[in-house]
């Protein structure tokens, strides 16, 4: 796994793990906690290149890039 | 100071709101009800002769010394075993006690060798101290008749001898190993004159027997027959000053017996709240790493990892440090270097390293181990609960009527609490003891051993935790054992019903889960029925809640338990993560992690930020750094190119080797502060030498959340204290620290951090340890949290679903390795490897079940070959039906093995926790070392030459 692979699929683990939440929850709380603990290079990265991430974690990191 | 032992008041503590007054030689006292008369006098300073008595003990009435005459009372009773009453009048000295002690202290020393002035005791002995105070002048009977005299020694153990022919046969240390340690190893053979302590069977030696070294029976040792080593060879010591064990989480107290700057001994520190005056063999004995030859005491510095290591002076390496990252930071960029902080160093330590990364460096790419450890557990309590850490102390144990030990194995990582554990399961004064519930996939020692038998014992199927929760949760709500009172009062009832919903479904049900979990589904409502309805139920858990996909997931799903059974927020029950470092606990309270400033304030908190800015003069980067795995992949990247690293092994202790080491030698400048050249190191540019736990002052936090002071008690060996080391790499970078101590260090962290707020050097002088919060609502600390309701308002209820890890086991890896630790070994073994504790653990084994080595034609013992998707080792195997079949397990402990070679990049899905705990693998024979083992001795070795000045002609 490279670099861009692993934070895809960092991301879409974070929404697996919140996936009993109703979707809108779900996609807020994948938002906040890429917010909230990845470094902006990371950050950078994934709004770059969002290739590759299922729908609720997709619509976060789009989400990510409207709030940033 | 001069040196004395601690004070001994005979029996233990009685516990009493009723208080008793009596009269001790005319003087009165008043003591709780319960009391023996001869701790009443003790505590008015009359000491009664006695050597079968201390107050660490059960009080045992064998050695006929302590007796005493009570007005009104016929005879002579043992004041030891004689409880105190009303209007009591004792005389402990009168002439028919005189003559009656003296005839008792002249048989014992009819059998005894008169040898004090060579005696590794001589002015330490109990037995010389008696004869002396009842007036022993002589001995009648001669030498003719049978002794014990002259038998063999004992001198298996590394650490102490047993000299049976000094032995009085008080059976203290029987005792202690019984009561204090509950290991039961020693036992009085034969009967009367043929009495005699063994450790198990005739044929068993210390060594060989199940004695775990611990030090309990040496401790309580009236004489010179279980002795120390090291007191035998240096001699007595002449100060003692209390400090704190560097190695686990436990966090034991120690007076450290000192002759001059040399250490005689580590004794336990009865007044120590976390360990009641107990120990176990990594922090008793295992400190000769202290002066171990291999320790690095100069700086050493070179160009790249291929050349040999060059000493330089201390400012040659600041100067070239502070160059290098300067000339990185302007080439790559502010974010392209971190830091990591210690778990073992001390809180001013780490709080030093912080601020020099966010201050000195100018950005937050700051972590610490307990990236590998606890993170989830800081995660979950703090979503849940509202704080990163445990509720209870560890006295709390004692009031708890079940103990759910769930992914830890407190024997072997907690040895202390472990023994304090165990003594609440035994039984007690015909009292049952608290029942167990265990929840690991291997058999532990705690699931049966001498008078302990856990009421349940879930072998579950690794990776499994949150499934075996929820069905735990599926019973006690569709059963309807939950506390809907303590809920609706303490916790978000919304929420509640929404996580209550969820648990209910069929799909959750202990039945159904049962196809993965591999749970018995009655035991599994057993185990959950019993955590609801017995009373106080407590939780302890360990890295095997932790280190998983979904280690945050579990540790939520705990919290979501003990708030659904009302166990939380008095004593007895709780949620206790186990740390595993010393100092992981304050590590994580010190801004250690990336995203958040000291006392978890994140770094987006403008607030926060504007505190520690205004006391800094620097602005703090409001965007969170680096992880430590993130900043591995950052470095393969190219994108993170400097790295100082205090006292800790990535190297060795990180998942997945490999790609630690190509993070590692991507980057441009690693920086490694240790005692030795550990695997890191490898990789270095920059070695600054560190200090020992011995050599400096400061603080650690335990996992009870319990700051303890750790007191110098030699100077540094490389010549500084590691925070002094951190302060002059600032200094040479441009910051005007100017810390004189490390208590200005701890005034600033109190300044800055509300639940620090009360906590100063003198009043841990004047307490002996605070626990966090201290505050001006909490002045002396906080034993249990939550009392009156969360520390985040309302308790929270967070549906935890089970996703299983995606490390699969399939036809290539059909087994589940996981991993854990060893009682005489420490993490990494950079210590303990240096110590005699290598006769209990030369090597890491892999544990086997028989079937799965009959499947493969292995025999106990034999080499095998260790293959998982990330990379392969090879061990011995230890074939054992302690683990299930499809399960194998190991220790990382030694870095020949190197167990992480194999691990992999999983990792939990909110902190990057790793997932050391599932790895699929497949076991074959092999002939021996495997390829990366044979290439990285070989770099290793390279690695590690240092070179040697040309001699002067």
């Amino acid at each position: 796994m490279n670099s861009q692979e692993r934070l895809v699929y960092m991301a879409n683990q974070i929404a697996r793990n919140v996936a009993t939440q109703p979707e809108p929850q779900a996609i807020v709380a994948v938002a906040d906690h890429i917010k909230a603990f990845w470094d902006p290079r990371m950050k950078a990265m994934i709004l770059a290149a969002p290739e590759g991430l299922t729908p609720v974690a997709r619509a976060a990191v789009e989400r990510l890039r409207t709030v940033q | 100071m001069t040196y004395s032992r601690q004070a001994d008041f005979g029996t233990p503590e009685a516990h009493s709101d009723k208080a008793v007054t009596l009269t001790v030689d005319g003087r009165p006292v008043t003591v709780p009800a319960g009391t023996t008369v001869m701790r009443a006098a003790a505590e008015i300073g009359t000491a009664i002769p006695k050597l079968c008595a201390t107050d660490s003990l059960k009080q045992f009435g064998s050695c006929r010394l302590c007796l005493v005459e009570i007005d009104g009372a016929r005879g002579t009773p043992a004041s030891c075993t004689t409880p105190v009453a009303e209007g009591m009048v004792v005389h402990t000295q009168t002439p028919r006690l005189q003559k009656l002690r003296k005839g008792v202290m002249e048989l014992y020393i009819s059998d005894h060798p008169l040898d004090c002035l060579t005696c590794a005791a001589n002015g330490d002995c109990e037995l010389q101290d008696q004869a002396g105070a009842v007036g022993l002048r002589d001995v009648r009977y001669g030498k003719e008749g049978a002794t014990h005299l002259g038998q063999a020694k004992d001198q298996s153990n590394p650490y102490f001898d047993f000299d049976p022919s000094k032995c009085i046969v008080c059976s203290r240390c029987v005792r202690a190993c019984d009561e204090v340690q509950g290991t039961l190893a020693l036992t009085i053979e034969g009967r009367g004159f043929g009495s005699k302590v063994s450790a198990g069977l005739a044929s068993d030696d210390f060594l060989g027997s199940e004695c775990v070294s611990c030090g309990a029976c040496v401790q309580a040792c009236p004489t010179a027959t279980l002795s120390e080593k090291s007191l035998i060879e240096i001699g007595t010591p002449e100060r003692a000053v209390v400090t704190t064990c560097a190695y686990c989480g436990v966090g034991c107290t120690f007076r450290a017996e000192m002759r001059g700057e040399q250490l005689v001994r580590m004794v336990p520190w009865k007044d120590g709240k976390a360990n009641r005056g107990h120990s176990c063999v990594k922090g008793r004995f295992a400190w000769g790493y202290a002066t171990h030859k291999e320790r690095i005491t100069r700086p050493m510095i070179r160009a790249s990892i291929d050349q040999p290591w060059r000493e330089v002076s201390w400012d040659e390496a600041f100067a070239h440090a502070a160059s290098e990252l300067k000339r990185i930071q302007a080439k790559y960029g502010r974010r392209s270097v971190g830091g990591i902080t210690s778990s073992r160093c001390t809180n001013e330590e780490t709080f030093l390293v912080q601020k020099l990364i966010r201050a000195g460096f100018g950005n937050n790419n700051v972590d610490t181990c307990a990236r590998v450890c606890h993170s989830p557990t800081g995660y979950g309590l703090k979503t849940t609960f509202g704080t990163s850490a445990g509720t209870q102390d560890f006295d709390s144990v004692m009031q708890a009527d079940v103990i759910l030990v769930i992914g830890a194995n407190p024997t072997d990582g907690h040895p202390v609490f472990a023994s304090r554990m165990k003594r609440r399961l035994r039984p007690k004064n015909g009292q049952p003891g608290a029942r167990l519930i265990v929840v690991d996939p291997r058999r532990t020692d705690l699931v049966r051993s001498p008078h302990i038998e856990a009421a349940h014992h879930l072998p579950l199927r690794p990776g499994t935790n949150v499934a075996v929760l929820t069905a735990m949760a599926h019973t006690i709500v569709t059963e309807g054992l939950a506390d809907e009172a303590f809920v609706r009062e303490r916790c978000d009832w919304d929420e509640y019903q929404e996580w209550a919903e969820f648990v209910s479904r069929p799909e959750n049900s202990p039945e159904t889960l049962a196809a993965v979990t591999l749970v018995d589904p009655a035991e599994l409502r057993g185990a959950a029925r019993l955590y609801a309805t017995g009373g106080n139920a407590a939780i302890y858990y360990g890295l095997g809640v932790t280190e998983h996909s979904q280690g945050s997931s579990t540790v939520m799903a705990i919290a979501n338990l003990a708030m659904a059974t009302g166990n939380i927020g008095r004593p007895g029950v709780g949620v206790n993560p186990l740390r595993g470092q010393n100092n992981v606990q304050g590590a994580c309270d010190m801004g250690s992690f990336p995203h958040e400033l000291s006392g978890y304030r994140h770094v987006s908190d403008p607030d926060a930020r504007a505190l520690f800015e205004a006391d800094w003069g620097v602005a703090i980067d409001p965007e969170p750094g680096l992880r430590i795995p993130n900043m591995l992949d950052a470095a393969v990247d190219g994108a993170f190119k400097a790295l100082y690293v205090q006292g800790e092994d990535i190297l060795q202790s990180d998942p997945n080797t490999s790609h630690v080491a190509a993070g590692l030698a991507a980057m441009e400048c690693v920086i490694v502060q240790d005692l030795f050249l550990n695997e890191t190191a490898n990789y270095a540019h920059i070695f600054l030498p560190g200090s020992t736990f011995l050599e400096k002052d400061g603080t650690f936090t335990n996992a009870e959340r319990r700051i303890q002071p750790v007191r110098k008690v030699m100077e540094p060996l490389n010549g500084h204290a590691d925070w002094e080391v951190t302060q002059l790499l600032a200094r040479a970078l441009g910051l005007d620290w100017n810390y004189r101590h490390p208590s200005e260090v701890m005034d600033e962290i109190a300044r800055l951090t509300p639940s620090f707020a009360g906590v100063s050097f003198a009043r841990l002088d004047e307490l002996g340890s605070i626990q966090w919060p201290a505050n001006d609502k909490a002045p002396d600390g906080t034993p249990v949290m939550h009392i009156d309701g969360f520390v985040r308002g309302k308790g929270k209820f967070v549906v935890t679903d089970y996703v299983p890890t995606d490390e699969k086991t399939g036809p290539r890896y059909p087994l589940l390795l996981t991993t854990g630790r060893i009682l005489s070994h420490y993490n990494v073994g950079a210590q303990t490897r240096r110590t005699a504790n290598t006769a209990w653990h030369p090597e890491d084994r892999l544990e086997i079940h028989p079937v799965d080595a009959e499947d493969r034609g292995l025999k106990d013992g034999d080499w095998v070959r260790l293959a998982s998707r990330a990379g392969e080792t090879s061990l011995r195997a230890l074939v054992t039906d302690r683990v299930a079949p499809g399960v194998v397990y190991t220790t990382f402990h030694h870095p020949q093995t190197q167990a992480n070679v194999v691990t992999t990049d999983y990792s939990d899905w909110a902190t990057n926790c790793p997932e050391y705990k599932v790895t699929a693998v497949q076991v074959s024979p092999s002939n021996g070392p495997s390829h990366w083992q044979e290439d990285y001795e070989a770099l290793s070795e390279r690695a590690r030459r240092i070179e040697t000045a040309e001699a002067a002609e």
